[in-house]
């Protein structure tokens, strides 16, 4: 009876929310999350097993999860393709990972310059500007398709590459989230700072950029996703192929896999999917712990 | 420097500059990039959707007329297209979110290491966002018995013959709503986790002195209204990202329209209207809709978790 009150004492930590180490009563948890587990991560497993397949396997009947013998064939037919137009498919990739560098890279610029703006200035419009944006955060890109369609054709960004970067920079989630992450900084720390004579420009740069890099992080990876999986944006509003996103170049490969090209577009697209996704992984386990602390600042009130 | 200069011509104005200008600064980026890319076309879309626009000619007003075709006349919408939103966002929208929660509150109660990697295996499905997925769900539910789906229920003897999947309109809505709820923890999810996490423990030890017993108990009247700014975060993450799923019907069947409009959602109606068909106004008024139908559920989501102030 004492050794069971005791040892309940002494773990009592590890049986609650957010415990330190491994307590019997976790077990039941275990139980219940490994089915869902492996249900999520087949597709995932079989992004990277069907890529390294050869020929005979992708058509193998009865078909096989995971590959036998792998090859890197499918990546090596991938690269020495030429799509129907002529342009060679490292070019998309190419164009892939320019667009998605600058995209990042003026994303996090005009999100945490307006959020610190939002956060610790003080101006007429903040709040209803902060309000607007919130509101914002329901906004569905897909709903107006059509009107972003006129504006992009009548502002003459169709075949530009501003096309690629433009749409994404307007991010409400990521203002969002860097503005509540910069509520977090004390006020007295950037009050301190403009008593010492440092302009804005300043305190922006030399005193929170590096105090919320979690949130940067968080929007850097959010930008990523929009951007690198984006197919919409060149089958819209780009003619001119060699100005295309590896994405889209992805898509006319499954709508193709389908049709007569099967049998040599399985082995292809497949490669070309794992090298959508792949970035995506790596990407977000090297930030994931800046992305966790960035969340808990989330709360809509 | 520019500041000085209007400060000597205009001291009201040198004040202002002073004092907001620099702030005004600092968000114009941003301003300028919402104002062309979400307030204009929001605004677009509800000006045009009182014309007639077919983009040949200017748009002629036309008043409701759309509005009043779209209910009364338009019979794919009123029988397919609105019905199957309605099934695809109820099940995905609060579905995807619980089950969020669900699994963000278990993996809270599991130590630091397992919880990251388990959290990383639940999200990871949402970062591929359709496009590099499609491949992996067109082998799987390929037709014809080299489907990895056919070929397994052939071998146990389910069925006799292949079934073509997402060709019939039988299975595509089914098929749809799985694909898109095995990727629905997204950023709601983590925000949710990262929540339930920050919850303050002397409030679990208070509720145990308070009689609350069972862990349901728990979540009911200490884990949920200790993070409800989270909790409304998430679900405002869930009804965009359902919405948004809205063309994974078109990507799964291979066209638009999907079917016999099985897997038709409000989102493929408008992309019919407005650029099969070129009627602009037309798809404008079902784009209204749809952003009015966001709202809507926006609104419940905001009833059941506002902060009380």
């Amino acid at each position: 009876m004492k050794q069971k009150s005791l040892k309940k004492f002494s773990n009592f930590q590890n049986s609650r929310i957010n415990p330190k180490g491994y307590h019997p009563s976790q077990l039941k948890f275990y139980v219940m999350l490994l089915p869902l587990i492996i249900i999520m991560l087949l597709p995932i497993i079989f992004i990277f097993s069907h890529a390294f397949k050869p020929l005979d396997e992708l058509f193998a009947y009865p078909p096989r999860f995971f590959v036998i013998n792998p090859t890197f064939k499918n990546f090596t037919d991938l690269f020495s393709k030429m799509s129907g137009s002529g342009i060679p498919v490292s070019r998309y990739l190419f164009n892939s990972i320019v667009i998605t560098i600058v995209t990042v890279a003026a994303s996090i610029v005009v999100s945490s310059t307006a959020a610190y703006a939002l956060s610790k200035k003080k101006f007429k419009l903040k709040k209803v500007l902060f309000s607007i944006n919130t509101v914002a955060l329901m906004f569905v890109p897909i709903a107006v398709t059509i009107p972003r369609f006129l504006i992009i054709e009548r502002l003459n960004l169709m075949d530009t590459f501003l096309v690629h970067v433009l749409p994404g920079l307007a991010m409400p989630v990521g203002l969002f989230l860097i503005k509540q992450f910069i509520d977090g900084i004390p006020d007295d720390v950037v009050e301190a700072a403009r008593i010492d004579g440092a302009s804005d420009w300043r305190i922006y740069y030399a005193i929170i950029l590096p105090m919320i890099k979690p949130a940067i992080a968080t929007i850097a990876i959010l930008t990523f996703q929009a951007t690198w999986n984006n197919a919409e944006i060149s089958t819209m509003y780009i003619n001119d192929e060699s100005l295309k996103t590896f994405a889209f170049y992805l898509t006319t490969l499954t709508s193709t896999a389908s049709g007569a090209n099967a049998v040599a577009g399985q082995g292809i697209s497949a490669a070309a999917s794992l090298i959508t996704f792949l970035p995506n992984l790596i990407i977000f386990i090297l930030l994931q712990s800046q992305v966790m602390s960035t969340m808990s600042h989330s709360g809509l009130k | 420097m520019a500041i000085n200069v209007m400060k000597n011509t205009n001291s009201r104005i040198g004040k202002w500059a002073q004092k907001e200008g620099s702030a005004y600064a600092f968000i114009s980026m941003y301003a300028l990039m919402f104002f062309i890319f979400i307030m204009v076309p929001v605004l677009v879309a509800f000006l045009l959707s009182f014309t007639f626009f077919d983009t040949i000619q200017l748009p002629r007003l036309i008043g409701l007329k759309n509005y009043v075709v779209l209910l009364t006349q338009d019979d794919i919408f009123m029988k397919y297209v609105l019905p199957n939103t309605i099934q695809f966002a109820v099940i995905v929208g609060p579905g995807g979110y619980i089950l969020s929660f669900v699994l963000a509150w278990i993996l809270a109660q599991l130590p630091k290491v397992p919880r990251t990697i388990m959290a990383l295996i639940l999200y990871s499905p949402s970062m591929t966002s359709g496009v590099a997925m499609t491949v992996v769900w067109l082998t799987m539910f390929s037709g014809d018995q080299n489907g990895y789906l056919n070929s397994f229920l052939l071998g146990l003897n389910v069925i006799q013959e292949p079934i073509q999947w997402l060709q019939s309109p039988q299975y595509l809505m089914t098929i749809m709503i799985i694909v898109t709820l095995w990727s629905s923890m997204g950023v709601g999810f983590l925000a949710m986790l990262a929540g339930i996490l920050e919850i303050n423990p002397e409030l679990y030890e208070a509720g145990s002195l308070d009689g609350i017993n069972t862990r349901f108990q728990e979540i009911f009247y200490i884990t949920i209204p200790s993070m409800k700014p989270q909790m409304l975060f998430g679900a405002v993450m869930s009804i965009v990202s359902t919405f948004q799923a809205g063309a994974i019907g078109v990507t799964l069947s291979g066209g638009n329209p999907t079917p016999q409009y099985a897997g038709q959602l409000i989102v493929n109606h408008i992309e019919d209207f407005g650029f099969l068909r070129y009627e602009m106004g037309y798809a404008a008024a079902v784009s209204v809709v749809l952003l009015l139908m966001v709202l809507l559920f926006a609104r419940v989501a905001n009833k059941l978790f506002a902060s009380e102030q």
